[in-house]
């Protein structure tokens, strides 16, 4: 009776061992489980705040100050490589073949340009339309819009009459971000003649002198 | 060894949590009436087709699933510009008939922040209507909401495509409620500073070719400046 009494002891004894083992165990696998979900939120939270989803290419700016404060920049865009559109009033003129454009019917004597834009070490920066009419209803405009990704955009607009030198100076109208506190002009160039650079049969040259708002004295 | 497993499927579990959170977010959605509504000046209402393929130019870096065209168009892959499309549009007024030209150049944003529902593109529009002028649209927009209910459902249906209906206004800046800038080039618009806003209507999108069926709309606030000159 005794030996029966002690083997019972005994069954109960390790079934109480094992069972609270199986319990200490999965309690501390639960435990990690949890402790992987929070470093699982945190770390993707951290990942996402601090890993930026979009890193912009920049180039160098290359500019240089000019007399009497501000700084001088020149663009150009090397033709016909740089050219991306031509929108034409005669339609079957317009670049690329195929191009569905309005043409005289719809925008008289308009015409929109799309090119390319290289900073001075012949490098693609940015993209830039112009806008030109010489009749237009509403009068005739000269435009730039120069969109550079990394810094911001201008917005200029050119006189109608060249200079004597065949240069169209401009003023800039508007700018955002890096260009948002700068005011100034834009000097547009045609140069025909464009040296050692076989892949260009022509040149347009922008030259940008913006200079910065003047802070209150104090 | 265990452990381990159990730590590793804690964090993929807490990872997807985390996604879940920023995909269901309900205080990362996107406006859908214009500030613009109740201005007291007059607006212009311009509407153009958001998909590339009606338009009449559109150009990236050619490595998206939207097709540049025309065919033989430039494509934007140099690294500068990598981030960046041009999209050329006729634009309609409020009733249809021809208003002009709009030429849309977009950059991803590196104001981009996904766990603050912030996609953004840096986006400039230049905008020609003839007989009234030239301007330019300056703004920030966040497509995040488009993302989330257009594209995310269209890649993650079975059938590779979206049908619907969504509205949002995707400008949000720069200006303080959430409007674009507006400055006037030529014609009426000469000298005239205003704000504009811009918002999607989408019905269809293929995740195998882009939007199918997606409209959008300008708003742009005519101010006293313009509207003395006339």
């Amino acid at each position: 009776m005794m030996s029966r009494n002690g083997n019972l002891t005994k069954l109960g004894h390790s079934y109480r061992c094992f069972g609270g083992g199986v319990a200490n165990w999965m309690k501390r696998l639960i435990k990690t489980f949890v402790i992987g979900v929070i470093l699982g939120l945190l770390g993707t939270g951290a990942l996402a705040w601090y890993v930026p989803a979009v890193d912009i290419h920049r180039e160098r700016s290359l500019v240089s100050v000019q007399t009497n404060g501000g700084n001088i920049e020149v663009f150009h865009i090397n033709l016909p490589r740089d050219r991306i559109m031509v929108g034409l009033p005669n339609v079957d003129n317009s670049i690329p073949a195929g191009l569905e454009w309005p043409g005289e019917e719809f925008l008289g004597d308009m015409q929109a340009e799309l090119f390319k834009v290289r900073n001075s070490d012949d490098t693609v920066i940015g993209v830039a339309s112009r806008l030109a009419s010489a009749t237009g209803e509403s009068g005739p405009f000269i435009e730039w819009v120069v969109h550079l990704p990394a810094r911001g955009t201008i917005y200029v607009k050119m006189e109608i009459t060249p200079s004597a030198d065949g240069f169209r100076n401009g003023e800039m109208l508007a700018g955002s971000r890096d260009f948002s506190v700068l005011s100034g002009s834009v000097r547009e160039q045609f140069i025909a003649d464009v040296g050692e650079d076989a892949d260009a049969q022509g040149r347009i040259r922008l030259e940008a002198a913006l200079v910065g708002q003047l802070g209150d004295e104090e | 060894m265990k452990y381990a497993i159990s730590l590793v499927l804690g964090l993929l579990v807490g990872a997807v949590v985390f996604v879940l959170g920023l995909y269901l977010n309900p205080f990362s959605g996107q406006a859908t009436v214009s500030p613009l509504a109740v201005t007291s000046e007059r607006v212009i209402d311009l509407s153009f087709s958001a998909v590339p393929g009606d338009g009449i130019l559109y150009t990236d870096h050619g490595e998206t699933v939207v097709t540049p065209h025309p065919e033989r168009i430039a494509e934007l892959w140099e690294p500068a510009v990598h981030e960046t499309s041009v999209y050329v549009t006729k634009v309609e007024s409020s009733r249809g008939d021809f208003a002009g030209i709009g030429i849309k150049f977009s950059s991803e944003s590196e104001q981009t922040a996904i766990v603050k529902g912030d996609a953004i593109a840096n986006s400039a529009w230049h905008i020609y209507l003839p007989g009234q002028g030239t301007l330019l649209i300056d703004q920030t927009e966040n497509f995040w909401s488009y993302i989330r209910g257009v594209v995310i459902p269209a890649r993650t249906s079975a059938g590779d495509n979206w049908v619907g209906s969504f509205h949002a206004i995707t400008t949000n800046g720069p200006g303080s409620l959430g409007t674009a800038r507006v400055t006037g080039g030529s014609g009426l618009f000469d000298g005239m500073t205003s704000e504009s806003v811009e918002a999607l209507t989408a019905r269809g999108y293929s995740a195998n070719s882009g939007p199918v069926s997606i409209d959008g709309n300008l708003t742009i606030e005519f101010t006293e400046l313009a509207a003395a000159s006339e």
